[in-house]
């Protein structure tokens, strides 16, 4: 379980982490969204220990990461997937890791089989590609066997066949009961991997919620109407508790009301329509809403910074 | 849903540095390039014995020269005008005078009048006339004032000041059995005992006399970088000669045929005698014609520079690989990390340092023999110091380089930073040496290069004029000392590269 509790880093002018708080759980796929920018990387390395925050603390099973004696048998991480020597073959990378733990090259061909590199695990890091780099990674993060793994953009580079192989993968290894925390700056690409989701922008929490809630806050249960009688439609479903905008000439949307009770409700006073849907929000939608302000923020800067 | 959080396979292991040290021997022996620099770094320190560009001569006639009681390389050419003594004894003697002639140079060939300071002149006892012989010795010196030495490396001080016919100076030796004891005066009345020495296994039948020599006249200007010289010439003058026993005729020798110097040889008038002398009764030192197994050693600055490379490349490619913050994921400690790279770093260079400087010290003075060059005795022990002493300099350089790494976290700058503390004061003080001696001298009692003094065979030696510099193999601090200097320098890079490891963002 990670606990990330108020953490405040400034590099320079640029605050890159205002009050990050939130925890990852056991057993599930934990999202860790946001714009480039919005300070997952950073949060990422200050779990790690790698940076120090300015305030607040992060700690892995109740404890920092600094005091973890094997720290890889409690975390695996992947955070950049191409820091590699080139000319040091991708074995003998996963065989010093291991024996920093005390692990022997015994675990190095198994979590080499886990991430199916066996072919290629002899030749030099230096001449793979971006995705054979990201599953030698996930290799070296499972090497303590840990409960708890943070990858950091683990879908970059990978082809289709990769991203559906990472995804499974990464879903059996909650399954497992570990807690799993994913970064990336695309939601589309934790749609069908995370169970749960924190969308981060200018260094704080968003939302922080599961997958399901998430989608539902934002599409607000909208049901979509197409109607030429768009005065009397509105009449009828206003009467009836709903509450209605009107979004084109003959288009309405309405929330308060499932799409059936619109039906009928249409029906029994004689409003022809031509569509009735329910308005179906994506993690996309829930996404890029929620990091509007994010994003328009971080571009007004830039264009002052010019 | 209650989830049972998991738990890994391998949480029962505790930490171990040793896990530590494994890891970065991996990482290190696991680059094939570094394996390659380390064996370079070997092979440059070895190969630099076989090129020394060293010829001498004495593949063709015999360059050992005598060696003293104690085993050690010696002069001892003097011109010696003696007699026998069996048993004890004891001969006293009046020096009026002592002048010399040294070379012109600069106005061309020819001597003009001059003294070296350390030109002799007085009395002697001596086993016998062959060079390296037991003596004892009562002198009057060219501004070291009155002397007592004997078996060449001992020195003790009598009455100071320059001899002349208004201050002469009254010497006497008296011989028990093996014991001499030496005594000076200024008026031959009142006597001051100056030293009593024992000479082991001085037969009972001694050569007893007069002796005059004179060292090789040297100028040295603008630091060391021109030195120049040629041999001197000494003329004492003694009267009111006293023995003890009823003596016999004089004879002079020219014992060790002489320093090069003209004309000697001695002239008695009634009781006055005046004797010329060229040469030198003392310890070899490095510019009496010979070299030291240091000279097998010259490619130690060369396999230092490789071995400095590759330390800090061990720790720069982390930075410009951003290997870094793997490796401070899977070791927090960073300290540990630091000390176990520094160990991994000091054993791989201190091996290949073991290697080279072996190689080149046993295969190199073969080599040099072969050339016909004269390489000065080094007993087993001074050699295994040596061999050892420039293992421990490659192996800590390269931990200072490995420090400089983590501190600048650049390769090609922490390399350019290295060289400049370790390798720069080398060539301004050894190499080419163009400083003031003085700045010389301070720069290799503080700068890392003070630990080349671990290479020093020859003893230096205050009765002995010579370019005691560190060109010549002579370096101000002892080999141990000059090494705790560069232990001392290690220390401090490393515990700056600590604090910053330990402090900065990975």
């Amino acid at each position: 379980m990670i606990e990330v509790s108020e953490l405040r880093k400034r590099f320079g002018p640029v605050l890159a982490l205002d009050g990050m708080s939130f925890t990852v759980e056991p057993g599930q796929v934990t999202g860790l969204v946001g714009p480039n920018g919005a300070g997952k990387s950073t949060t990422m390395r200050v779990i790690l220990g790698l940076d120090a925050p300015d305030a607040g603390t992060a700690l892995i099973g109740g404890q920092p990461y600094r005091s973890l004696r094997r720290p890889l048998t409690h975390v695996g991480a992947l955070l950049d997937a191409a820091a590699l020597q080139p000319s040091r073959s991708a074995r003998n990378h996963l065989l010093w890791l291991a024996h920093s733990q005390g692990l022997t090259a015994k675990r190095v061909d198994e979590v080499v089989g886990l991430s199916g590199l066996e072919t290629a695990v002899r030749r030099k890091a230096g001449g793979y590609s971006l995705g054979m780099r990201q599953r030698l990674g996930i290799a070296a993060a499972l090497l303590g066997d840990p409960p708890v793994l943070m990858l950091d953009e683990p879908f970059n580079g990978m082809d289709p066949e990769g991203i559906i192989w990472m995804r499974e993968f990464l879903r059996s290894l909650a399954a497992e009961g570990r807690a799993v925390m994913v970064s990336s700056h695309l939601m589309g690409e934790l749609q069908d991997t995370a169970d749960h989701v924190i969308v981060v922008g200018r260094g704080r929490v968003i939302a922080d919620a599961s997958v399901t809630e998430l989608i539902a806050r934002v599409s607000g249960g909208q049901v979509l109407v197409r109607t030429t009688m768009l005065d009397r439609a509105m009449r009828v479903l206003n009467g009836a508790g709903a509450q209605v905008a009107a979004t084109g000439p003959n288009t309405l949307a309405v929330t308060g009301a499932r799409p059936d009770q619109v039906t009928t409700l249409l029906s029994r006073n004689a409003v022809h329509f031509s569509e009735v849907s329910a308005h179906r929000a994506t993690l996309e939608d829930a996404y890029m809403d929620l990091t509007r302000d994010a994003v328009e923020f971080r571009a007004g800067l830039s264009e002052h910074v010019r | 849903m209650i989830i049972t959080p998991y738990q890994s396979r391998f949480r029962e292991g505790s930490y171990r540095f040793t896990d530590l040290l494994h890891a970065e021997w991996t990482k290190f022996r696991t680059v094939r390039g570094w394996i390659i620099g380390v064996v370079v770094g070997a092979l440059v320190v070895a190969a630099f014995a076989f090129v020394t560009g060293q010829q001498g001569s004495c593949n063709v006639s015999a360059c050992t020269g005598p060696l003293g009681p104690g085993g050690e390389q010696v002069s001892d050419s003097f011109y010696f005008v003696h007699q026998p003594l069996t048993g004890n004894g004891s001969i006293t003697a009046r020096v009026t005078s002592l002048t010399g002639q040294v070379p012109t140079l600069t106005q061309g060939p020819g001597m003009r009048p001059g003294l070296v300071p350390w030109a002799k002149a007085g009395i002697i006892i001596k086993a016998s006339t062959t060079p390296g012989s037991a003596y004892a010795a009562m002198m009057v010196t060219g501004s070291h004032g009155v002397r007592m030495q004997d078996d060449f490396t001992q020195d003790v001080a009598g009455l100071p000041g320059a001899v002349s016919a208004t201050t002469p100076r009254w010497l006497r030796l008296t011989r028990s059995g093996d014991t001499v004891t030496g005594y000076d005066s200024a008026d031959g009345t009142h006597w001051t005992r100056v030293d009593t020495v024992t000479l082991a296994g001085l037969p009972s039948t001694a050569q007893v006399g007069l002796f005059a020599t004179s060292p090789g006249f040297l100028q040295t200007s603008l630091g060391e970088a021109s030195a120049s010289g040629g041999p001197s010439t000494a003329t004492g003058v003694f009267d009111k000669i006293d023995l003890t026993w009823s003596g016999g005729s004089w004879a002079g020798t020219d014992v060790g045929g002489g320093g090069g110097g003209p004309t000697p040889g001695f002239t008695q008038t009634a009781s006055t005698f005046s004797i010329t002398g060229s040469g030198d009764i003392a310890p070899s030192v490095s510019s009496s014609g010979g070299v030291t197994i240091a000279e097998t050693l010259v490619g130690t600055f060369a396999g230092l520079i490789v071995l400095v490379v590759v330390g800090a490349m061990f720790m720069t490619a982390e930075y410009r690989r951003r290997l870094i913050a793997t490796t401070l994921i899977a070791a927090p400690r960073r300290g540990h990390v630091l000390a176990a790279k520094a160990v991994v770093t000091g054993v791989v260079s201190f091996v290949a340092g073991l290697v080279g400087a072996g190689l080149a010290v046993l295969l190199g003075q073969r080599v040099l023999r072969d050339d016909g060059v004269y390489l000065f005795p080094a007993d087993a022990l001074t050699q295994v110091r040596v061999i050892v002493g420039t293992a421990a300099v490659l192996a800590l350089s390269a931990v200072i380089a490995l420090a400089i790494g983590v501190i600048l976290r650049r390769g090609v700058g922490a390399v350019a930073a290295a060289v400049v503390v370790i390798v720069l004061p080398y060539l301004l003080t050894v190499t080419a040496p163009i400083l003031p001696i003085g700045l010389n001298d301070w720069l290799l009692r503080v700068t890392p290069t003070s630990a080349f003094a671990v290479q020093q065979t020859l003893i230096q030696y205050p009765q002995v004029d010579n370019t005691y510099s560190a060109s010549y193999g002579y370096y101000p601090l002892s080999p141990w000392a000059g090494l705790a200097v560069l232990c001392a320098w290690t220390a401090l890079a490393l515990g700056l590269a600590a604090y910053l490891l330990r402090r900065r963002d990975a």
